[in-house]
């Protein structure tokens, strides 16, 4: 069958239109706001960018500010695409697509206080895990090889963890690592905490 | 007319010197050394250097029975708050042996009348009120103090 006729049949079948159209206008406002070509792409890839929103900058950002990942001995950072959005291309579109909501949030106003933001904060979190736990903390280890992991410079207490369950593969960075560049929802709950 | 000018001139010379040896002796720490150093009152004395958390070691000798243990270990960016324990995610019963911490004691259970808990007593919630961590600084004032035998071998 034709690839248009099916598209067209697809798009004029109300269900199948609702997704469709969803899908589109996701597809559009991620092409928008986050970028859908290489320029736009890098543009969209700043800290600069993602402190635009002020839903970032007056949360997020300023406790980011206080961790090893903004300022450290050696001046090496991680901005904000470093840890959430992928480097390889497909990974990128796909979760670019899925930032289409975030513009959607700022519209409604889904965390436009910081109340609102804390209240938030405990589901926007718990995504973020999953996607790292899927991934295997790829974000991480795009800097983090575990394979340089020099255990003798390392604590007793880092080797104790990585050179075990890290190295076994039972867990990643980010089953251990919560945390690392922003404050804490309430852990009641969450695995491995109190 | 004058004779009053001149008077006046010399008084204001006058009250001016007062207020000047007033400010010396107010600024003056009379030779005494205290932590500031010998440094005057109004002289703001420069920094020490940074002192560093010593990284991860073997937990410390403890002094007397009833001591809270030193922190042998950094702490930096540990948070303890109404949303978070980090200390409890590994000196807590539940994950003190896959992590290698120590569990916290019973006494950390206990409510000030006495009765243990099913989990920590509010008043062992915040750890650092009475753990802390040791930098490589020398003591302020030395210090003689000996453990009694009993503890001197103990880690
Ligand atoms: C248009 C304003 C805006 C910009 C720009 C922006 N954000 Fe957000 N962000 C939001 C809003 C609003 C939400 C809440 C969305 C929701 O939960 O519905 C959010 C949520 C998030 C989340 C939680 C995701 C989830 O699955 O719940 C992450 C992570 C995030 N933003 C990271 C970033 C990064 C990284 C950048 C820069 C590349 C960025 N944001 C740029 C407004 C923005
Ligand atoms: C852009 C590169 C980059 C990314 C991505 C990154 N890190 Fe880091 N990380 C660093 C640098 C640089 C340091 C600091 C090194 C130093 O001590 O100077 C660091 C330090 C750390 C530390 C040591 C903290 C301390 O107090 O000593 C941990 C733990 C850590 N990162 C975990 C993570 C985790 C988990 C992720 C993924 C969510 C991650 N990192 C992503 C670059 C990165
Ligand atoms: C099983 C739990 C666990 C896993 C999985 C894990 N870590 Fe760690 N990591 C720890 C512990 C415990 C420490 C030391 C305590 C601390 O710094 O809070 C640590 C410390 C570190 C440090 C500081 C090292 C030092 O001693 O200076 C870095 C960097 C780090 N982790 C990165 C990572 C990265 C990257 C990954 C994923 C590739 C990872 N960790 C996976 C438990 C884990
Ligand atoms: C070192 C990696 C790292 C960096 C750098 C980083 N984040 Fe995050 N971010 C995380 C992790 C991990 C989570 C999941 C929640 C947690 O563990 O704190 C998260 C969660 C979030 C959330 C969900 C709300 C929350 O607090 O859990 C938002 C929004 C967010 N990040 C935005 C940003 C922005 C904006 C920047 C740049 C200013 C940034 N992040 C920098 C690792 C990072
Ligand atoms: C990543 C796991 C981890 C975290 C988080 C952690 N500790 Fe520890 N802690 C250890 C380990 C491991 C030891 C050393 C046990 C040994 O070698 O016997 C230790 C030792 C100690 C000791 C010495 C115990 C003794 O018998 O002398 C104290 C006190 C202590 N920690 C307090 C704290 C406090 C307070 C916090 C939170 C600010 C904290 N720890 C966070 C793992 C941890
Ligand atoms: C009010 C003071 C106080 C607070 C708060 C407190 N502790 Fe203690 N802790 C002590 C004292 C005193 C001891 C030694 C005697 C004892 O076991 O009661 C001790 C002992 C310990 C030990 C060694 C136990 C052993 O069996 O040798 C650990 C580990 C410890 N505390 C961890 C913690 C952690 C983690 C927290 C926070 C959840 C905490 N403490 C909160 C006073 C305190």
């Amino acid at each position: 069958m034709n690839i248009l006729k099916k598209l067209w049949l697809t798009l004029s079948t109300p269900s199948k239109a609702g997704v469709g159209l969803v899908l589109a206008l996701g597809f559009v406002g991620g092409v928008v706001f986050w970028g859908g070509f290489n320029t736009t792409l890098s543009l969209t890839n700043t800290e600069e960018f993602c402190t635009g929103c002020h839903e970032m900058a007056d949360n997020v950002y300023q406790e980011y500010r206080e961790t090893i990942h903004y300022s450290n001995r050696s001046g090496v950072r991680a901005t904000c695409p470093d840890c959430h959005v992928p480097k390889d291309w497909t990974h990128k579109i796909i979760r670019k697509i899925a930032a289409s909501k975030e513009v959607w949030g700022m519209l409604t106003g889904i965390i436009d206080t910081r109340e609102k933001f804390v209240d938030h904060r405990k589901s926007m979190a718990m995504r973020e895990w999953k996607r790292m736990k899927d991934n295997d903390s790829r974000e991480c280890r795009n800097c983090h090889n575990f394979e340089y992991m020099d255990f003798s410079e390392q604590g007793s207490r880092s080797v104790k963890m990585h050179s075990t369950a890290l190295a076994s593969g039972e867990k990643t960075c980010i089953d251990c690592h919560k945390g690392i560049a922003h404050e804490l929802p309430d852990m009641k709950g969450v695995e491995g905490w109190h | 007319m004058k004779k009053i000018m001149i008077v006046l001139i010399a008084m204001s010379i006058a009250t001016g010197a007062v207020a000047q040896t007033k400010a010396e002796i107010m600024v003056n720490n009379g030779g005494v050394e205290s932590l500031r150093g010998s440094a005057e009152l109004d002289v703001t004395r420069s920094a020490d250097k940074h002192k560093r958390v010593l990284k991860d070691r073997e937990p410390l000798q403890r002094n007397y029975v009833h001591q809270p243990p030193i922190i042998p270990h950094q702490v930096r960016g540990y948070k303890v708050n109404l949303n978070v324990n980090k200390c409890l995610s590994c000196h807590g019963w539940k994950y003190a042996r896959e992590t290698g911490a120590t569990k916290i004691s019973p006494t950390h259970f206990e409510t000030r009348e006495g009765m243990t808990l099913s989990d920590v007593s509010p008043r062992r919630y915040f750890c650092q009120q009475c753990h802390v961590p040791q930098v490589d600084g020398r003591p302020l004032v030395e210090n003689d103090f000996k453990a009694v035998d009993s503890l001197s071998q103990y880690k």
